[in-house]
């Protein structure tokens, strides 16, 4: 697989895999010399047509500890701003040799689209309502690393799902590697058929203290005002009221219930301070690992031929040498 | 096509005791500095093996570490490589310390080549002493080990597998043709 473009076409098998390279990057953010040379000479440019600050960050980040070089690109201030098309846009950092491109954009499909134009790999850093895969891929590590397994957790997602590409790409991770998953909101901001998409491991839920009975994690979504050009709840302080995750909610969760948000919150709107900075919100840990991750897509994907199909099972290597022996 | 078995169990077990008795004779005192770093992953069980038969001819409690150089190859982007990655494990520090770098087979000096890389980023030994229970030759690099468990001429397309009863549930060195497959 050349490009990382949603959670969707992956195999548990491939997620699974990224995850397995990203906890040895994890440990070497504990070393005095947090850089390792895999990437040496390689070059990433990070083209961010969509504000971005953590996102950014976190791969610019990901790739300076890997060694590659990285190129950094702002709508703002580039010759978008002179119309030029995202096409030549990416022509004109192919020309210039990159070997990836890690692409942010208000439109769904726009990281596809290059991909398909270009021979550099292209990393979906987040499109429109579409996917945002790294994020949905810390999310899972995050989860992973507290609870060791996903099959049969409960996770529920709260807030905007309608114009959410952070929950699409968690429902589409999380589901292949058996959670289950309640999506609450309000109606209007949820959309239709999620059952038929993603199969019978995700329920709708339009009452969060039901939603949150049993859960082992929520996920709390930023309220993205600046994408919603609609009518889709009264007042933010009535969207508080019903869907916000205060403490007393969260005493309907499992008591080890873990939170998280992908950031940047809006405190007292969709999460209070208390149980953002309480002892189950997994916000910073999801930020440490966001780099982690990000390196082992990276570095994953730096081979020849990407993602493989079917890559090597950490588990089953170990067990795999009793042929020789029947042949002495 | 047959797999040829170059050390049964017991060979292992006395290769691993000749190398403690190499290094405990011809390595100078203080052996209170002394550190072993096992290469992922038959490095490791070996590096455990080693330091227990230092200990056993009297040598103090040796701290013992894994490296895992996946990160610091120098083959990325070129093979279509998918290797498993573990973790590298190092809880003392190197500085002033006289390194036992211990892998399984040394074959083309480039694995020892990113350790020695790696083990840098990490601090300043002394010195590093390289020890490898199998020396198979084809050297890429002018890089030497100071203690080999055995020494065996061997073809380029031939494989060298060890067999580690903490990996693979027992002790033996093979050597086969390349048509056989062990995974």
């Amino acid at each position: 697989m050349k490009d990382l473009l949603g959670l969707e076409a992956l195999t548990p098998a491939q997620i699974e895999h990224i995850l397995d390279v990203a906890r040895p990057m994890k440990s070497l953010f504990t070393r005095s010399i947090k850089k390792v040379p895999a990437l040496r000479g390689k070059t990433v440019a990070l083209l961010f047509f969509e504000a971005s600050t953590r996102t950014r960050s976190s791969f610019e980040l990901a790739a300076k500890r890997l060694s590659a070089d990285t190129l950094s690109f702002a709508a703002s201030t580039s010759s978008v701003t002179k119309g030029e098309s995202l096409l030549d846009t990416a022509k004109t950092y192919e020309a210039m040799k990159v070997d990836f491109m890690v692409i942010r954009h208000a439109a769904s499909g726009a990281p596809e689209l290059v991909a398909q134009a270009v021979k550099a790999r292209v990393i979906n850093a987040g499109d429109g309502s579409h996917e945002h895969p790294t994020q949905g891929l810390l999310d899972i590590y995050t989860i992973l690393e507290k609870k060791k397994r996903l099959d049969g957790l409960k996770v529920v997602i709260v807030g905007d799902i309608l114009h959410s590409r952070v929950a699409r790409s968690n429902l589409w991770g999380l589901t292949k590697l058996g959670a289950h998953v309640t999506v609450c909101g309000p109606a209007t901001l949820i959309p239709a058929g999620l059952p038929e998409v993603f199969g019978p491991k995700v329920t709708v839920a339009t009452r969060l203290d039901e939603a949150l009975e049993g859960a082992d994690v929520i996920n709390v979504l930023r309220l993205q005002r600046e994408r919603q050009q609609g009518d889709y709840f009264p007042t933010v302080r009535e969207y508080t009221e019903l869907f916000g995750l205060n403490t007393d909610r969260l005493r309907k969760a499992k008591p080890d219930c873990l939170v998280l948000h992908p950031g940047p919150m809006n405190r007292g709107v969709e999460i209070s301070s208390e149980v953002a900075d309480g002892p189950r919100s997994m916000i910073l840990e999801q930020v440490t690992n966001g780099i982690a991750v990000r390196m082992a897509v990276l570095y994953v994907f730096a081979n020849p031929e990407g993602l493989p199909a079917t890559p090597p099972d950490g588990k089953q290597a170990a067990k795999a040498v009793t042929a020789l022996k029947a042949l002495e | 096509m047959t797999a040829k078995r170059l050390f049964n169990e017991a060979e292992v077990r006395a290769a691993i005791g000749d190398i403690a008795r190499g290094i405990y004779q011809r390595v100078p005192p203080p052996r209170s500095g002394w550190a072993i770093v096992g290469i992922q992953r038959r490095g490791v069980p070996l590096a455990q093996r080693l330091a227990r038969a230092l200990e056993e001819l009297g040598a103090p409690a040796l701290p013992v570490g894994s490296l895992d150089i996946t990160f610091y190859r120098d083959d990325m982007g070129e093979t279509a490589l998918h290797p498993v990655v573990h973790e590298t494990e190092l809880s003392f520090d190197l500085s002033g310390k006289i390194l036992f770098l211990v892998d399984d087979v040394l074959y083309t000096g480039r694995t020892i080549r990113s350790a020695l890389n790696e083990l840098m980023d990490f601090g300043r030994p002394s010195r590093i002493y390289l020890v490898a229970l199998v020396d198979r030759g084809h050297r890429e690099l002018p890089i030497q080990a100071d203690f080999v468990g055995k020494t065996v001429p061997t073809q380029k397309e031939e494989r060298v597998d060890i067999h580690l009863t903490e990996i693979d549930g027992d002790d033996g060195v093979w050597l086969s043709p390349r048509a056989v497959k062990t995974a």
